[in-house]
C-alpha cells in the first residue's frame, strides 16, 4: 500500500504553508518598518502583500480539502491536515492585523507628531519572534519549541496592558494627543492579537505532533 | 444478547509455524470490534480460533483460552456447540446454491432438529428482517435460489443464515470486500444495527470501514496484538508507532 503520492502532497502542503508564513512575517515587518520610519511606502507594501496572503489562504485550504476528500488520511496525517487548515486561518489573520497596523500608521502620519511612552517595536519584535518560533516548531515537528511560544504569550499580554495604561494616561493628561495615543493603543492590541495567533499555531503544532489538545489551558489526549 | 469474549494467551500454529504468539484481549459484548493488520498478520486466524474453525485445517493447533460469555470454547465443549453460539460470515458470499432463499436460512435450524413449519417460518422471517433482506425477497422466498440474488443480497442472506441459529457472537471476515459501495453501505448499516443484539467481530482490510463501523479496533502485526483501543483513538492518535505507520500507509 504505497502512499508516496499522498505523502508528496503532504510535503507540498507543508511547503505552501511555510511560504504563506513567510509572506505573513514579511507583511508584519513592512508594517513595523512603516511605524518606525514613518514610511508610507512600507504601508503600501503591506496592502499589496495582503493579496498574496489571501490567494495563498485559498490555495492551501483547497489542497487540504482535496487531500481530505481523496486520501482519507488517518492519525498523524489527519492531524497534520487539520492543523494546516487552522494554522492557515491564523496566518491569514496575522496578515489582516498587519494591514490594520499599516492603516493606523498611515493615519498617525497625517497627525502632528507626539511623544508617546510606548515601546511598540519591542512588543512587535516579540510577537514577530513568536510567529517565527511557532513556524519553526511546525517545520521541525517540535512540540517542545511550540510549548515555549505559549509561555511567551503571557509576556506580550503584559506589555499590551502596560501600553494601554500608558496611552489612557496620555489621553487623560494631554487630550490634544488623543488620536495618536489611541492609534498606538490599537496597534498594541493588533500586536497582541498576532501573539494570540502565534499561540494558536503553536497549539496546533502540539496537536499534530503529540495528538494532545492543549487549548484553553487544558491537556486532553484525543481519542 | 451478545456476550463478552475473553481471550487469554492464545497461540495458534499451522504445522510448526506459530502464527499467533499469545494474544490476550477482551472483546466487549454488544459492540463492534474490528481487527486490522497487513496480510499474514494473523487476524483471520484469530477470529477463526474464536469459533474453532482454525482446527478444521489439517496440522493446525491452538493453545490458550477463549471464554465466550462464561463458557470455555476449548475446554471439552464440542466444536459444533461453539459454532452455534459463534456464527461466521465469510469474505465471499457462500449461499447453498441449490437451495431456495428460505431453505438457506432454515438450513442450520433443520440441522439442529428444528421441524415445526410455523416456527421455521417465524425464524426465517425474523432472520431475514434482521439482515435487512426481508422486504427484497419476501415474495420469492421459496421459488428463487440463494445463488440468484445479487452479491450484496447473497451476503445479507449469509448473515441471515448465521443469525437464524441465534448466536451470541457474529464473526465477519472481510464481509464487504467483494461488494460494490452501495451493498457495502448496506452491510455496514446492518453491522451497526446487529450490535444491539450480538457481539460483532469484523476482520477488514479497509481501514475506513473499520473507522466507520467499529467501537474498538485491534491492530495485529506478525501474529502479535500491537494495539487495542477505542476506534477513534486508533485512527486519530494511536499510541504505538507501528500502528501509526500502518494506518497512515507507511508500511504494509
Amino acid at each position: 500500500m504505497s502512499r508516496t503520492r499522498f505523502h508528496d502532497a503532504l510535503d507540498e502542503l507543508k511547503d505552501r504553508l511555510l511560504r504563506m508564513g513567510g509572506i505573513a512575517e514579511q507583511s508584519l515587518a513592512y508594517a513595523m518598518n512603516a511605524y518606525r520610519h514613518g514610511d508610507r511606502q512600507q504601508c503600501a507594501l503591506v496592502f499589496e502583500t495582503e493579496q498574496a496572503i489571501n490567494s495563498a489562504h485559498r490555495e492551501i485550504d483547497e489542497l487540504a480539502l482535496d487531500l481530505l476528500a481523496m486520501q482519507q488520511p488517518m492519525a498523524v496525517d489527519l492531524r497534520l491536515i487539520v492543523a494546516v487548515i487552522k494554522i492557515n486561518a491564523d496566518l491569514e489573520r496575522v496578515g489582516d492585523q498587519a494591514v490594520n497596523i499599516a492603516q493606523r500608521v498611515a493615519e498617525v502620519l497625517d497627525l502632528p507628531p507626539a511623544e508617546l511612552p510606548a515601546d511598540v517595536p519591542l512588543i512587535a519584535g516579540i510577537a514577530s519572534q513568536m510567529i517565527r518560533q511557532s513556524l519553526d516548531a511546525f517545520v521541525r515537528g517540535d512540540a517542545d519549541l511550540a510549548q515555549n511560544v505559549l509561555v511567551t504569550d503571557n509576556e506580550v499580554d503584559r506589555m499590551k496592558r502596560e501600553i494601554e495604561q500608558a496611552m489612557l494616561a496620555k489621553m487623560h493628561d494631554s487630550p490634544e494627543f488623543t488620536r495618536q495615543a489611541l492609534d498606538v493603543l490599537l496597534i498594541a492590541r493588533n500586536l497582541e492579537r498576532i501573539g494570540d495567533h502565534a499561540t494558536n499555531i503553536a497549539e496546533d503544532v502540539i496537536f499534530w505532533v503529540r495528538g494532545a489538545d492543549v487549548r484553553h489551558g487544558k491537556v486532553d489526549v484525543i481519542g | 444478547m451478545g456476550v463478552n469474549i475473553d481471550v487469554c494467551d492464545l497461540r495458534a500454529w499451522f504445522g510448526s509455524a506459530e502464527v499467533l504468539h499469545g494474544v490476550s484481549m477482551h472483546v466487549r459484548s454488544n459492540a463492534v470490534t474490528a481487527i486490522i493488520g497487513p496480510s499474514g498478520c494473523g487476524k483471520s486466524t484469530f477470529i477463526r480460533c474464536l469459533n474453532r474453525m482454525h482446527e478444521t485445517v489439517p496440522t493446525a493447533r491452538v493453545r490458550g483460552s477463549v471464554n465466550i460469555g462464561g463458557f470455555n470454547a476449548y475446554n471439552g465443549t464440542p466444536a459444533v456447540d461453539v459454532r452455534r453460539r459463534v456464527g461466521m460470515v465469510f469474505q465471499k458470499p457462500n449461499p447453498f446454491p441449490t437451495m431456495s432463499i428460505y431453505d438457506n436460512v432454515a438450513a442450520g435450524l433443520k440441522l439442529n432438529g428444528f421441524r415445526s413449519r410455523r416456527d421455521l417460518d417465524e425464524v426465517v422471517e425474523r432472520s431475514l428482517r434482521m439482515a435487512a433482506l426481508w422486504d427484497e425477497v419476501k415474495e420469492v422466498l421459496k421459488n428463487k435460489s440463494g445463488a440468484s440474488l445479487s452479491g450484496g443480497q447473497q451476503q445479507r442472506l449469509c448473515i441471515a443464515r448465521a443469525l437464524a441459529v441465534q448466536p451470541e457472537v457474529l464473526l465477519m471476515d472481510e464481509p464487504a470486500s467483494a461488494l460494490d459501495p452501495i451493498s457495502t453501505a448496506k452491510i455496514e448499516d446492518l453491522i451497526y444495527q446487529l450490535k444491539e443484539r450480538f457481539t460483532v467481530v469484523i476482520v477488514t482490510h479497509n481501514m475506513q470501514q473499520a473507522a466507520r463501523v467499529a467501537d474498538s479496533t485491534a491492530f495485529f502485526l506478525m501474529g502479535d496484538l500491537i494495539e487495542y483501543d477505542k476506534t477513534e483513538k486508533i485512527f486519530t492518535a494511536p499510541a504505538d508507532k507501528r500502528t501509526e505507520d500502518y494506518i497512515t500507509g507507511r508500511f504494509g
